[in-house]
């Protein structure tokens, strides 16, 4: 991680944006994963919410007193001369649907991180995608050893008993991954994209 | 991700920026539309609008990194952005492989994006 990294500019003949959407609960891993393969040090910015639910263009939320903000990162690779992808990292649980329809709407797809010792996370996500027809997959996110509040000695779940409890269709793929390791990361990216492709030949999926 | 109240922080500030409008009208944008600044900011222009020139003069910027740049709330840069592209002061690329609503993104892109990881 070079000191300058966040100073990388776009290429000027840069005019395509991509969007990949990675979610899941707090500490999971979202914004490790984004700096493993970002070409930028992950930034973070925010938006706007109000406890009206007002839409956030309205302009009168912005100066209510009783709005709030969340943050969310996110970090980009340069694909070619005109495509460049971003990685957002966004926050699974239900009080930021708000920010959901700006961080989903014309994604390509999302990467759901979970961490076994708290898959309840990830049901709200996983629910909420698949209502809103953006195509994903799951990626497990290994940490060593049970959670500093877990049962002691419980052995971390296989992605069969991860699966069953997340109660993922067949379909969805799930994987294991690193997100602190930049290899790792590379091949989820990769997995949701050939799950993307996948998707248009549904008669050869299996 | 810790829900911070503006109100605290610098409302009046925000307020300014945003001129109190119903300020829908404009290009669309997206949080990864780039934008492409023409010159320098003329004296006497909003510091907002000042911050946002300086930063796509000589390349793209995504609106999501001018807000984080800025440190201003992404609906706040919209707002100056769509006053900035009115005006003509900066254009807009906007994101054009981005699958529609309920729409798988092309092949092509899928490919384009495939390649590009691989070299990661
Ligand atoms: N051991 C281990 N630690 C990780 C891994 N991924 C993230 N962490 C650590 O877990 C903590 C939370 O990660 P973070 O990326 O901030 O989570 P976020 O809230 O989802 O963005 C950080 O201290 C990371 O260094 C992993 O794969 N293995
Ligand atoms: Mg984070």
């Amino acid at each position: 991680m070079t000191s300058d990294r966040n100073d990388v500019p776009l290429r000027s003949t840069a005019r395509d944006a991509l969007k990949i959407v990675i979610v899941g609960g707090f500490g999971v891993g979202k914004t490790t994963m984004v700096g493993a393969v970002s070409e930028i040090r992950p930034l973070s910015t925010e938006e706007i919410m109000t406890r009206a639910g007002v839409g956030i263009d309205d302009p009168s939320a912005v100066a209510d007193k009783n709005a709030t903000t969340v943050a969310f990162d996110f970090g980009r690779i340069t694909l070619n001369d005109e495509k460049v992808l971003y990685l957002f990292g966004a926050p699974g649980q239900q009080r930021f649907w708000f920010l959901w329809d700006q961080l989903f709407g014309g994604s390509l797809g999302a990467v759901v991180l979970v961490d076994t010792r708290r898959l309840a996370d990830s049901f709200y996500a996983i629910d909420r995608l698949e209502h809103h027809g953006t195509p994903f997959i799951v990626a497990v996110n290994r940490f060593p050893g049970p959670a500093p509040d877990a049962p002691p000695a419980r052995a971390a779940p296989s992605l069969a008993r991860v699966r069953a409890a997340l109660d993922l269709p067949p379909g969805v793929p799930l994987v294991e991954c690193d997100a602190r390791l930049r290899p790792s990361c590379k091949s989820v990216l990769i997995d949701l994209v050939q799950h993307l492709t996948s998707l248009h030949f549904p008669e050869t999926t299996p | 991700m810790n829900p911070r109240d503006v109100g605290r922080e610098d409302p009046d500030r925000l307020f300014i920026v945003t001129g109190g409008r119903a300020d829908t009208d404009g290009p669309v944008l997206d949080l990864v539309s780039l934008i492409v600044g023409g010159g320098a900011a003329p004296p006497g222009t909003p510091s907002e609008q000042a911050g946002v020139l300086a930063r796509c003069r000589d390349f793209p910027v995504s609106v999501a990194e001018l807000s984080a740049h800025l440190d201003l709330p992404v609906s706040v840069v919209k707002i100056v952005l769509r006053d900035l592209a009115r005006e003509g002061r900066v254009t807009v690329r906007p994101p054009v492989s981005a699958p529609p609503r309920d729409q798988l993104p092309d092949l092509e892109t899928l490919r384009q994006v495939l390649v590009g990881l691989h070299d990661l």
